[in-house]
């Protein structure tokens, strides 16, 4: 499970600071120095780990603690704070040429990156954005590497422009920007060879690209279990060539992605995408806060508390209704269909659960409840929820057999699939009802999970 | 075989001035050195990984009295190599132990004991190259781009060139044109390949390769594997029946399972580690990419945390830059010069 020790550390820590009633020096030096050591094993750079624990020891010492939250609290709202100013507020979008001008997009990182994946599949987005896309095989080194984006490229149905291995990368990519205007493309993406960025005449082929053709966009790929490398390749292929934004390849694995944190720290420049698997659909947008918040561990939990403590200013109406609902336990199928797609936008339900606090530590364990929910299950379960009527979704206690097995044909399932959802909505009922307890920040009086804010 | 030498030539090229000095003494060192070739290469991949490592310790080991920050400093420069929290702890605590039995008192002279306390530590499971005595199955397996399938196409040649029948089995059927790119290193190192279809089961590749094997009397049987994330269940699994297949089709073969880790890569190894020793008994790790700036303090972090042996290290993209790991080398090239020298003269 991702980051699932960095919870738990953190989680340590700040309870050991729960007790205490004001935040003192003392405290925050101790508290800060399980979060150094839990961002090191995040494989966050020791340099900007320093310096981050430097800037919230600025912060934290002598800073009041605001009304109605702990010191330990109070301590996690400003590294969480710091985090996210690390990583950036918001999140990145490629930017295009206006008009029919082409945009020409360059890959580039280290061998193994993930580079010639990540090309097609950026073809494949931008494709569905309604871009025509070229795809430019400049890797004449790595054996098959042509071959790979090729085939690739067939899968995405996006075009393909190659000239073997025999030419130089520059005279491809000069040859291949010819060719797209000829044939009306106004997306070129360049994939090129896997490089280490110490190697100067491999560096220089990708800034004789940049001369020869107008490069609009570099894109740095980087593993996401990149280690303490991650700072000095950052920037390096940034000084060296000049880069404008950074995927993150490999994220569906369990790195915590530390690196992420390092690299936006030392270049400054936006994670636009992530790869998060291996079907060339698997790219998702980047949103610093989220990544930060993941990195820092508790971070769907603060997400959620974010979103709660934001609507309560917004409507406080509506959000005192939906409360009032989790607290009374009533709570329909459509909420549960509404809550069902924003885990799902989360990273799934198994991740935010195994990020709540006291979840990931008490006695479910992360396999345990992956091994419960897998994705299968939950999409037929939005399907029979869909096959209810509106009455039906509001109303839970009108499902009779008849109903149910109207339900059941109309998801394609068993009924007896039908009855046991029916059957684990009341218990998860009975878990929201909880929840509440959980949020004792705003209305829970004594939660057994407090949050941090 | 034409590629091949394109990268030699820009292997040479870029190395700068001051590496090319260096390689002169060097090389006047290591003549009359027998595992010179080694060496050299170890060293002069290894060129940068040391000069971060020793552009730290350097500093370092000036006859200063030893105090905390000198250990905080070292302990600094192992997490910047990747080396990971508790081998980094673990390394000063011994050198600490040290250092009061020894009753030294300056920092120069910690040097040798700290090299001492690496070099065990890297020591604590010494590899062994059994498949090189008998008829053997090897398994290459590790997360996307680590760096197999060139490892593959290395350790062929090096069987090869020991007189071994060494075959080829490409059973990564996912990535599109993997297969191809191990078809140009079976034809670089000369060797039997056998090869599948994209999408066709991988299991049932590794089988048609065990008949194969038996048949022709092939000593060494390389097998390529897709890459793939070690938290992915399905894939794990997938290997595990790729590892039963060679037990039960093969069963006279001796089968090493070989985990490739990227030399950049951080603490995620151990997890990478965990997870493929479960589903494979992996056997040995091979430590790709060192001829970059990476320092493969990793190497620290798997042996204090799992009992595999490092046995192959990677320092370059040529047919023949894979390298038997060795604890001494690879400590001492993360040490300086002068020390070098003395270690080769010695």
């Amino acid at each position: 499970m991702a980051f699932e020790s960095l919870t738990e550390k953190l989680q340590n820590v700040f309870k050991s600071l729960k007790s205490k009633g004001r935040l003192t020096e003392a405290d925050v030096k101790t508290a800060l120095k399980e979060v150094k050591l839990a961002l090191l094993e995040a494989d966050v750079n020791f340099k900007v780990v320093k310096q981050f624990i430097r800037s919230v020891e600025e912060r934290a010492v002598g800073q009041d603690v605001m009304n109605g939250l702990n010191p330990g609290q109070m301590v996690i709202k400003i590294v969480n704070e710091e985090m996210i100013n690390l990583m950036g507020s918001e999140t990145c979008e490629l930017e295009f040429q206006p008009g029919k001008a082409i945009t020409v997009i360059m890959m580039c990182g280290l061998q193994g990156a993930g580079k010639t994946t990540t090309a097609a599949k950026i073809a494949g987005k931008l494709k569905l954005k309604g871009k025509k896309c070229l795809l430019v095989g400049c890797d004449i080194y790595r054996p098959a590497a042509i071959k790979q984006l090729e085939i690739n490229a067939s899968k995405q149905e996006v075009d393909m422009f190659s000239m073997g291995d025999s030419h130089k990368a520059s005279d491809i990519a000069a040859a291949a920007m010819a060719h797209a205007e000829k044939n009306g493309h106004n997306i070129v993406i360049i994939d090129t060879a896997g490089r280490l960025q110490i190697d100067d005449d491999m560096m220089k082929e990708l800034t004789d690209i940049k001369e020869r053709v107008n490069v609009h966009q570099t894109l740095l790929v980087v593993d996401a279990m990149t280690g303490q490398e991650a700072v000095n390749v950052a920037d390096t292929f940034n000084k060296k060539v000049g880069i404008d934004g950074v995927i993150l390849s490999k994220m569906d694995g369990d790195a915590r992605g530390g690196a992420a944190l390092s690299i936006k720290a030392v270049t400054d420049k936006p994670i636009i995408y992530v790869g998060m698997g291996e079907k060339l659909s698997d790219l998702e947008q980047f949103h610093p806060d989220r990544m930060a918040n993941r990195i820092l561990g508790m971070g769907d939990v603060l997400t959620l508390i974010e979103k709660a403590q934001e609507n309560l200013d917004i409507d406080e109406d509506r959000d005192k209704e939906t409360l009032r609902k989790l607290k009374k336990g009533k709570f329909d199928f459509e909420d549960y269909l509404e809550s069902m797609n924003q885990m799902k936008k989360m990273g799934g339900l198994s991740s935010i659960l195994g990020m709540m606090p006291g979840m990931g530590m008490g006695g479910l364990k992360a396999g345990d409840i992956e091994s419960q929910i897998d994705d299968k299950k939950l999409s037929r379960v939005e399907a029979i929820i869909l096959s209810m009527t509106k009455e039906e979704r509001h109303d839970p206690s009108l499902l009779n057999p008849s109903r149910k097995h109207r339900i059941a044909k109309g998801a394609g399932v068993d009924i007896a699939e039908v009855n046991r959802f029916i059957k684990q909505f009341e218990q998860s009922k009975k878990m929201m009802k909880q929840l509440p307890g959980m949020m004792g920040g705003f209305g829970g009086k004594k939660g057994r999970f407090k949050l941090p804010f | 075989m034409e590629e091949n030498l394109i990268n030699e030539e820009i292997n040479e090229e870029e190395i700068t001035e001051e590496e090319v000095k260096e390689e002169e003494i060097k090389e006047e060192d290591i003549k009359e050195e027998k595992k010179g070739g080694f060496f050299r290469r170890l060293v002069k991949g290894l060129t940068k990984t040391r000069d971060s490592i020793v552009g730290g310790f350097e500093d370092l080991f000036t006859a200063s009295e030893i105090d905390e920050d000198f250990y905080d400093e070292i302990e600094e420069i192992l997490i910047m190599s990747d080396a990971g929290m508790e081998a980094s702890e673990e390394i000063i605590e011994e050198l600490k132990e040290r250092v009061k039995q020894r009753h030294v008192k300056k920092t120069d002279e910690c040097r040798e004991l700290l090299k001492e306390v690496m070099t065990e530590s890297l020591m604590k499971n010494p590899p062994d190259y059994p498949y090189e005595e008998k008829r053997s199955v090897i398994l290459v397996v590790g997360v996307n781009g680590a760096g197999k399938t060139t490892t593959v196409g290395k350790l062929a040649l090096k069987l090869k060139d020991q007189g071994k029948k060494t075959m080829i089995v490409a059973a990564d059927t996912f990535r599109a044109a993997a297969v191809e790119q191990l078809n140009v290193w079976a034809d670089r190192a000369g060797v039997d390949f056998i090869k599948c279809n994209e999408g066709q089961d991988p299991a049932s590749v590794v089988y048609d390769a065990m008949q194969a094997a038996k048949a022709r009397n092939t000593d060494a049987v390389i097998c390529d594997t897709a890459g793939r994330l070690h938290n992915k269940k399905n894939l794990m699994n997938e290997l595990e029946k790729i590892t039963r297949i060679i037990n039960r089709e093969h069963p006279d073969a001796y089968v090493e399972t070989l985990l490739v880790l990227d030399g950049a890569t951080g603490q995620n190894a151990i997890s990478q580690a965990r997870e493929f020793l479960n589903a494979s008994k992996v056997t040995g790790v091979v430590i790709t990419k060192l001829d970059g700036t990476a320092k493969g303090g990793i190497a620290f972090a798997i042996q204090n945390s799992l009992s595999i042996p490092v046995k192959y290290i990677g320092v370059g993209e040529a047919i023949d830059d894979l390298q038997k790991f060795d604890a001494k080398d690879f400590v001492d090239a993360l040490f300086d010069k002068s020390t070098e020298e003395e270690d080769v003269n010695a």
